[in-house]
C-alpha cells in the first residue's frame, strides 16, 4: 500500500465495484461495444410483466403474475485485485423500462450508442440519463458507409447540455471503445467534482 | 394432424407415419426449463432480506459446501464464491439462472451466514479523483 495512505487509518481496503451503461436504440452495437472492452457474459432476469404495467393497471391482490425473461450483456473489466468496473448493456426495448431503474442506480455513467441514420432511437436513453443527472457520454458508431458527422452537429441535433461529450467510435475495436470509456470516465469526474463544489458553496 | 386413430398398425397398408427410432423427447428448449426458476426458490421472487444490487461482491468463507444444508443451486453459489468475491451478475451469468432467482437464493445464504455481501459505493460517495485516475489508467492499458 502506499505511504500516502498509510496514515488514514485505513483498516481493510474496501472492494471496489464501478458500474457504467450502455444503451441506445436496438441493434446499434451495444453488445459489440461492451464485448470489444471485456469479456462478454449474457444475463437473464426474470421479471414481473406486471413491473412494466405498474401506475397503469390496478394490480392489487392479483396472485398471478407473469414473468418475462429479458437479457441483458454484461462484461467486466479488472482493474486491479480490488478494483473493477463492470459494463451493463441496457435492454433496447421501451417495455423495459423498469430494468434500466435499477441498473442506473449508482452508476457512474453511461455511454449511449447511436446510429446517425437513426439518430432518433437514442433519444429515449438520453431523456433516462439526463433526467436522472447521471453522467453520459454520446458515442457515434461509425458505420461503414454512413455520413460522417461531426460531434458538433450530432450534439445540437440530440440538443445535448454543452458539456456532453461526443465521440465517434467504432464499437468493433478495443482501442475505440476503450476511449469512449476513457472519455466516460473523465467527463464523470468533472460532473461529480462539480457537484461536490455546488453543495460546498 | 393425421395421427392413428386408435391402434398403431406397423405393418398396415395405410400411409401411417413410421414409429421414431428413438423414443422423442416430449419437452425441448422451446418449451423452457423443465424446472420452472422459481421452483428453486420455493416460489418467493424476492430475497428476505434486503435487495442485493447487481454489483454487490458476494464472498463464501465456508469451507466445504459440500456439507451444508444447501439446495444444489445454492451450493454452486457458495462453490463459486469461495474465497472469491464476485459480483450478482456474474453469479447469475455463470449459473445461468435469472437475477431474481441467484437474489432469493443469496438472500437465504445470507441469512445463515453462509456468505458476506458487500454494497457497491452508494452514487453520493462516488469514488474520488484518484481511484477514477486509477480507472482511466486501466482502462488505457487495457
Amino acid at each position: 500500500m502506499d505511504s500516502a495512505l498509510s496514515d488514514a487509518a485505513v483498516q481493510e481496503t474496501p472492494v471496489l465495484a464501478l458500474k457504467i451503461l450502455v444503451a441506445g436504440g436496438f441493434g446499434v452495437g451495444k453488445t459489440t461495444l461492451v464485448g470489444s472492452v471485456s469479456e462478454i457474459r449474457p444475463l437473464r432476469t426474470e421479471e414481473q410483466l406486471t413491473a412494466a404495467g405498474r401506475g397503469v393497471d390496478d394490480l392489487g391482490g392479483v396472485e398471478q403474475k407473469r414473468t418475462t425473461t429479458v437479457a441483458m450483456d454484461f462484461g467486466r473489466i479488472t482493474i486491479r485485485d480490488d478494483l473493477s468496473v463492470y459494463l451493463f448493456g441496457t435492454p433496447g426495448q421501451d417495455r423495459f423500462w423498469f430494468l434500466w431503474d435499477e441498473l442506473a442506480q449508482g452508476a457512474l455513467g453511461a455511454v449511449v450508442l447511436a446510429d446517425t441514420r437513426r439518430l432518433t432511437d437514442c433519444f429515449p436513453a438520453v431523456d433516462f440519463f439526463e433526467h436522472r443527472g447521471i453522467p453520459f457520454v454520446v458515442a457515434v458508431n461509425r458505420f461503414a458507409g454512413t455520413r460522417g458527422f461531426r460531434p458538433e452537429e450530432v450534439s445540437r441535433a440530440l440538443d445535448l447540455d454543452g458539456d456532453t461529450p461526443v465521440v465517434m467510435c467504432d464499437a468493433r475495436h478495443r482501442s475505440s471503445g476503450k476511449e469512449v470509456l476513457i472519455n466516460l470516465v473523465e467527463y464523470a469526474g468533472r460532473v461529480h467534482a462539480a457537484r461536490l463544489l455546488a453543495e460546498v458553496g | 394432424m393425421a395421427y392413428p386413430p386408435r391402434r398403431y398398425l406397423p405393418e398396415s397398408s395405410f400411409g401411417y407415419p413410421t414409429p421414431p427410432q428413438h423414443p422423442t423427447r416430449w419437452y425441448d428448449d422451446a418449451a423452457g426449463p423443465m424446472v420452472r426458476p422459481y421452483a428453486m426458490t420455493k416460489g418467493r421472487t424476492r430475497p428476505a432480506g434486503r435487495e442485493f444490487d447487481l454489483i454487490a461482491l458476494v464472498v463464501s468463507d465456508v469451507p466445504d459446501a459440500m456439507e451444508l444444508p444447501v439446495g444444489p443451486e445454492a451450493g454452486l453459489i457458495l462453490d463459486l464464491c469461495q474465497n472469491n468475491a464476485l459480483s450478482v451478475a456474474e453469479i447469475a451469468a455463470e449459473i445461468d439462472l435469472p437475477l431474481g432467482v441467484v437474489r432469493v437464493l443469496l438472500g437465504d445464504l445470507l441469512a445463515a451466514e453462509y456468505i458476506r455481501v458487500s454494497r457497491p459505493v452508494p452514487p453520493a460517495l462516488l469514488p474520488d479523483e484518484h481511484i477514477l485516475q486509477e480507472v482511466i489508467n486501466g482502462l488505457r492499458a487495457l
